[in-house]
């Protein structure tokens, strides 16, 4: 038999060979002859790409901007010869801002102590960290009895969102470490047969709210529950937002969030802010949340008036901020003015039930909000993603504006697709109430196959669950009113299901497709792509192994939530996960489901991503208005009063927007309060002096002012 | 009075603009109906005035007509419609008996340069373009009014003949948008209502809607007697009045109600651009509409979305464009567009008809063409400005020309929007064309010199207005001459009420006529216009078409390029709400749309007990005028800064003692007591 050599020696004759010259398909080829050769040498030459990409690596420089000509060898799209035996990205190339990358995992390493033995570590960089991915090596190479979080998948025909292939995948420490043919694996590996089945990563839930009190009230399912039930369907990242009430520091929201979900949550988890009152002097805690806390996205609310409703000026200038931060606006987007007196109308003509809350919210006023949106979002050139697409003309509108080249994102969720909002008319209050969300899912039956069509046709990207459960006793708070039943449904768990059932099994969308809206797209978003999002050497070890025939039907009595009705109940789905694989650990299987609570991890994610902010860094330079050079103008002018003595505009003194100011500082001295540049009431004419005789309080010595 | 205008909301079937022939019952129905085209029907070629509510009892003697009609609406419903017709079988001609002697004062003091006899008049050998359809017919017209309309009529002895000779007779002109008295800062507009007016009737526009545009402060009632004061005295055509509302609240609906019930104004203005001045906030708008809907009044919105105006108007200047060009950088078209879709948006949840001024960017004007695709009720208003050029002159080297085309929304820098326009207005989609003629003259334009924003907006229009539809429409072969007629009088005629009194050429109509000429090229310049501005924005341009001779009250004001105008000759001309044209289908969805809830029983499960919620004292802002916008920093009177000592602070983290007394305070011990 052939035994293997010792790995020092093996790895001296590979540098030998590339000393050599030897390109390293010719050496695959001249390996090839013995399988077991070339499985090792595969895995070898992993490694030694890991050691050595500085100096040799031909992947190292994909996808970054240097001028050097596309390799034609092992690039993420290409398909040549000998791809998937090397199937792998290299993660540095797809990160837009180096320094940060490399500081980041340095801080959760820090964090989190020894994490990095664990499979912990997030990000591959180069750098400093290189050396501790070559120690975890060492570790495991050394240690080759640990095997607890070793993993081999067989036999299931991998999924991403470019292509399919049959191949195996080797994961080790929660991270996804060869992918190929006939693996050489070390002894003892447990192995998960996926013959027959389908392997997509995880499912990405961008749209939760486990831990957004309504009214008061907490979601039934916290962090806990929610997860678990994500976990059971197939999702193994969720983004929560963290509801930041008026007066509330945005830091200390989100570190809240983060800590309980660090103790709660069972699977990976990242955060969206909802700014309800956005002032300029959020700024400076908006730019330490982007650079420092990993959070790139933040929730506007367009309704809810006099509660978290921004104002159309308030959205510009946030998204503005947003901008050049390189965050991701996200728009709940509903007119709460109209919505305000629908209510208020409709609660006068004594409608009080559920069916008031779909009456009031009407399918327009969310296409308005949507419209009104977009149009913001193209003024100030920031990406826009509409959260909850809930009706056609909604989804109508986001078509049409990015047919016209603007940056917008479309999120439907788990009930838009699989349901119709008839049941708000049940007779049933405590059915009727649990449909109860905003936007409204839709009366009008055809919406969920509308939605899922353009949902398959690419122009709506995300599905996502919108989760936010109440159980039966906290909605009936609003049995006598409506307006005051807490919003939410459930979805986490169906999200996956829903997609397969609606859109793959009745043939408008192919499997890639599939994994592209359950999860590739929204972590190409939200930048945690290839981390998450795609399986690939070097990517989380989130899959899922899915089987795309057995039947399932939806029941509250089955489901893993707490609340007491599903919204869809008795729907049959097909498309169901057998095996979901967390973090590298079997979390579900044979319908069994084991997880550890709080061993989530928090996913920090980086401004700019390249998906959204590639085009808009370009529109940004192509965008600037010049001014027509004229002569001064020197016909006779209207005399009005003293009103050609206003103050000319100093160009200095307006910036662009707002973020040099900050309101509400208690020292005097560093606040927003300004004597120059433009004021409200510059229009009105005024003497241009006026000389005090008598100031009040008496005349002063002070001489100077600055 | 809100009791009188309940009883009239209840009497759907008062000025129902075919009910009458409808429902009179076939022995009633004539022959000669408005679309028959039976045997001998352009012999009578005529109107049945009297089934029409608009031009009934009282319409000649207009200021009390509308009183006359609240103390009529306790009627039994089906008497007025029964009334109505035997009134137009035996009393029409008394009426207009009556009438005449009463327009009779207006001709002996107008009739000194006009050798009229009674006012008689003959056209003979024209064709007669309405909206529905053209015919060869004799128009005799006494008293300012129509009389006969048909074949090979004879004059009586004495009356003025004029060969039309085959010529178009049309309907004058209705230009629904002008602002002829509109004061910006403390100026007014060069062109008054007797500029305004002689420029319009030289264009063949013979009836005019100015806006009434009261400070945010004043009382509407006031301006709008100030208007119609000052039209009164100066306007050489007839006149109706549109009221700008610029802000809303209680006191302004009792004045509306006044306006629409005993003004005869039955059309405002909101604003949704012109933040911190006119601009409302949705919930505004949305209680406006509501409260307009139930007065029967059609309203127009000036439709941009004003807070992001404003913002990029700070942009612009915070990049030191202070040049006009910075106006149309920032009037996005896409502002124009978002804000014209959220006014459809909450017409359609009040259900009111809803009127869009000044429609000037092909993606607004799509947006209309789809709403009503969709069944809404919205009208569209390009203007000649939007139909006759494009925004390019805003980058034009010379200030005062740049300056010229100042008007807002901005005319869009897309060449191709004229085109898309016409194609909209010769289909449908857009319905009435107006001018929005508000001149300043280049002094006046010159305030904004430094700073685009305070450049007064406004641009001419009222005198091309039928010139320009006619050429790049009517010549281009892409409406019809009916159409035409449509969109130049008779819609706006039907939308605001005035039809058939205005609007068409029918007998009993008023005898406002223009024999147009088609062939006609003339070459716009401001030397030759009657507006009184030095600049023409369509200055250099070729139009073919225009009027040949301009009738106005059955006189002849204009003829072979000379005015003869007598200032003052101008009519009020009152409208009634509940304009069929926009009223019938919003009145069968409101009986439609009444949501019902769902009958349960008492829902007796469990209920979560709700924790008392902490109260946020930050006050809440309503909507759209929120903290930013409603006190925009920085702010000079430090009273009113946004400047705060609420919410988390940076220091929140060191302890501090709750309270310090200050002994000594710097600069010595004051002795104010209050700062109010």
């Amino acid at each position: 038999m052939f035994a293997p050599p010792t790995w020092p020696r093996f790895h001296l004759l590979l540098s030998h060979l590339s000393d050599k010259g030897f390109s390293q398909p010719l050496f695959f080829l001249l390996i090839s002859s013995s399988s077991p050769i070339r499985s090792l040498v595969s895995s070898m030459s992993e490694r030694r790409f890991c050691q050595e990409d500085d100096c040799s690596s031909l992947l190292s420089r994909l996808g970054s901007d240097s001028p050097r000509p596309r390799m034609k060898f092992g690039g993420m799209f290409c398909n040549v010869e000998g791809a998937f035996e090397n199937k792998t990205l290299n993660f540095e190339s797809f990160s837009p801002q180096t320094q940060r990358r490399r500081t980041a995992p340095t801080q959760t390493g820090g964090q989190d102590g020894g994490d990095a033995a664990t499979g912990r570590t997030m990000v591959f960089p180069s750098g400093t960290t290189r050396e501790s991915y070559g120690k975890r090596e060492v570790q495991s190479a050394a240690g080759k009895e640990v095997l607890g979080d070793r993993l081999i998948i067989k036999g299931g025909k991998i999924v991403n969102d470019d292509q399919s292939f049959y191949a195996d995948i080797y994961i080790e420490d929660g991270t996804v470490r060869q992918i190929g043919e006939n693996l050489i694996i070390p002894p003892g590996v447990k192995t998960v047969d996926a013959y027959g089945q389908l392997v997509i990563p995880g499912g990405i839930d961008a749209n939760t709210n486990l831990h957004v009190p309504q009214k008061g009230l907490n979601p039934a399912d916290d962090f806990y529950q929610g997860t678990r039930a994500a976990l059971c369907g197939g999702t193994t990242t969720i983004i929560d937002h963290v509801l930041v009430e008026p007066g509330v520091s945005l830091l200390s929201a989100f570190d809240q969030s983060r800590e309980t979900a660090e103790q709660r949550a069972c699977c990976d988890f990242s955060f969206h802010l909802d700014i309800t009152r956005w002032h300029e002097g959020l700024y400076e805690e908006l730019e330490t949340l982007v650079k420092d806390q990993g959070v790139n996205s933040f929730l506007f609310f367009m309704a809810y008036k006099d509660k978290y409703q921004s104002s159309d000026s308030q959205l510009y200038e946030a998204f503005g901020v947003l901008r050049d931060l390189g965050a991701i606006a996200q728009v709940h987007a509903e007119n709460g003015d109209i919505i305000d007196e629908e209510q208020k109308k409709l609660l006068s003509l004594g409608i009080t039930g559920p069916e008031g809350h779909v009456l009031s919210h009407p399918e327009e006023v969310e296409t308005e909000a949507v419209y009104r949106a977009i149009t913001i979002a193209k003024q100030a050139n920031c990406p826009l993603y509409i959260t909850k697409v809930m009706s056609k003309s909604a989804a109508d509108v986001i078509a049409k504006a990015r047919k016209k080249g603007i940056v917008v994102y479309g999120e439907p969720i788990t009930a838009s697709l699989a349901t119709d909002g008839s049941q708000y008319w049940s007779k049933d209050w405590a059915t009727a109430a649990a449909f109860v969300m905003s936007p409204p899912i839709n009366p009008d039956p055809s919406t969920p196959q509308y939605l899922t069509s353009l949902l398959a046709c690419g122009d709506l990207q995300v599905t996502s669950s919108a989760q936010a459960s109440f159980s039966t006793a906290q909605k009936a708070v609003g049995k006598d009113d409506f307006t005051l039943i807490p919003e939410g449904t459930n979805g986490i768990e169906e999200r996956l299901s829903v997609v397969w059932d609606r859109a793959v099994s009745t043939g408008k969308m192919d499997e890639n497709e599939f994994v592209a809206v359950t999860s590739t797209n929204a972590a190409k978003l939200f930048n945690i792509y290839p981390r998450k999002g795609r399986i690939a050497v070097g990517s989380d070890a989130d899959i899922v192994i899915w089987n795309p025939k057995e039947m399932k039907t939806v029941s509250a009595t089955t489901h893993n939530l707490t609340v007491e009705v599903n919204i869809l109940e008795g729907l049959e789905f097909r498309g169901v996960p057998t095996v979901v694989i967390s973090g590298g650990q079997v979390v579900v299987e044979d319908g069994k489901l084991s997880v550890t609570e709080g061993s989530g991890r928090f996913v920090p994610r980086k401004a700019f991503p390249d998906f959204v902010y590639r085009r808009i860094k370009a529109r940004s330079k192509m965008a600037e208005a010049r001014g027509v050079p004229r002569g001064n103008y020197d016909g006779p002018v209207h005399d009005v009063i003293s009103m050609t003595k206003s103050v000319p505009p100093t160009p200095t003194t307006r910036g662009p927007t707002c973020p040099k100011i900050v309101t509400g500082p208690r020292n005097l001295h560093q606040s927003g309060f300004t004597l120059a540049g433009a004021q409200i009431d510059d229009h009105i004419p005024r003497r241009s002096t006026q000389r005090i005789v008598a100031p009040p309080g008496g005349r002063s010595n002070i001489t100077s002012l600055s | 009075m809100s009791d009188c205008r309940r009883q009239w909301n209840r009497e759907d079937e008062l000025p129902v603009y075919l009910a009458g022939p409808i429902s009179s019952g076939p022995n009633q129905r004539k022959s000669y109906g408005m679309f028959s085209s039976v045997e001998g029907a352009f012999d009578s070629k005529t109107i049945d005035f009297d089934s029409y509510a608009v031009g009934r009892k009282g319409s000649r003697t207009p200021r009390s007509r509308s009183r006359e009609r609240i103390l009529d609406s306790g009627d039994p419903v089906e008497k007025t419609p029964g009334d109505a017709r035997e009134g137009s079988q035996t009393n029409s001609t008394g009426e207009i008996d009556g009438t005449g002697t009463e327009r009779g004062k207006s001709l002996l003091q107008g009739g000194d340069g006009i050798k009229l006899l009674d006012g008689r008049l003959l056209i003979k050998g024209g064709r007669v373009v309405n909206d529905d359809q053209s015919f060869y017919a004799d128009v005799f017209i006494e008293d300012g009014l129509i009389m006969q309309v048909g074949e090979n009529l004879v004059a009586p002895a004495g009356v003025k003949v004029i060969e039309a000779n085959g010529r178009m007779i049309i309907p004058g002109g209705i230009d629904v948008n002008t602002c002829l008295m509109k004061p910006y800062l403390d100026t007014q507009p060069v062109d008054d209502f007797l500029q305004g007016t002689k420029a319009a009737l030289a264009g063949g526009t013979t009836m005019i809607i100015d806006h009434v545009t009261p400070q945010p402060e004043g009382s509407l009632l006031e301006a709008f007697e100030r208007w119609q004061e000052a039209a009164d005295k100066k306007a050489c055509c007839d006149y109706s009045l549109h009221v700008d509302i610029p802000k809303w609240n209680e006191t302004v609906k009792d004045e509306l109600e006044m306006l629409v019930q005993d003004k005869g104004v039955n059309s405002f203005q909101v604003f949704m651009a012109y933040n911190d001045l006119y601009q409302m906030t949705d919930s505004e708008l949305y209680a406006a509409l509501s409260f307009l809907k139930e007065l029967g009044a059609v309203v127009l919105v000036h439709a941009e979305n004003g807070d992001l105006v404003a913002k990029e108007q700070r942009k612009i200047l915070g990049m030191g464009i202070t040049g006009p060009e910075g106006h149309p950088l920032s009037h996005p078209e896409e502002l124009e567009a978002e804000a014209v879709f959220r006014a459809i948006t909450l017409g359609n949840r009040v259900n009111c008809p809803v009127y869009i001024t000044k429609v000037m960017s092909k993606s607004a004007a799509d947006t209309i063409a789809q709403a009503r695709r969709k069944g809404s009720v919205v009208f569209g208003e390009p203007i000649t400005a939007s139909l006759a050029t494009d925004g390019s002159h805003y980058w034009s080297k010379n200030w005062a020309k740049a300056a010229a085309y100042v008007t807002s929304p901005p005319l869009s820098p897309d060449p191709t929007t004229l085109d898309h326009l016409h194609t909209l207005l010769a289909c449908g989609d857009l319905q009435v064309v107006g001018s929005s003629h508000c001149a300043y003259s280049t002094s006046q334009k010159a305030i904004g010199r430094d700073d685009f924003t305070l450049i007064p907006e406004g641009v001419n229009g009222v005198e091309e207005r039928m010139g320009f539809v006619w050429d790049k429409a009517v010549a281009m072969g892409k409406m019809d001459e009916n159409q035409f007629v449509a969109v130049t009088s008779t819609n706006a005629a039907k939308i605001f009420n005035l039809y058939p009194r205005k609007g068409r050429i029918a007998a009993g109509s008023d005898a406002d006529i223009v024999i147009w000429d088609p062939d006609s090229v003339k070459t716009i310049t401001a030397k030759l216009q009657q507006s009184a501005a030095e600049y023409n924005i369509f200055e250099g341009l070729e139009c073919r078409g225009g009027p040949a001779l301009v009738l106005s009250q059955g006189q002849i004001v204009y003829e072979g390029g000379k005015l003869q105008v007598q200032q003052g000759t101008g009519r009020f001309i009152p409208r009634k709400p509940f304009p069929d044209f926009a009223y019938q289908r919003v009145k069968f969805r409101n009986q439609v749309k009444n949501s019902q809830g769902v009958t349960r029983g008492m829902y007796d499960g469990p209920v979560y007990e709700v924790p008392s919620m902490p109260k946020y004292i930050t006050p809440s802002p309503s909507a759209k005028t929120s903290p930013t916008s409603h006190q925009p920093p920085p702010i000079r009177n430090l009273h009113q800064s946004n400047f705060s000592l609420s919410g988390a602070q940076i220091d929140d983290n060191v302890p501090r003692r709750s309270g310090h007394r200050i002994v000594a305070p710097p600069g010595g011990r004051s002795n104010i007591t209050s700062l109010g």
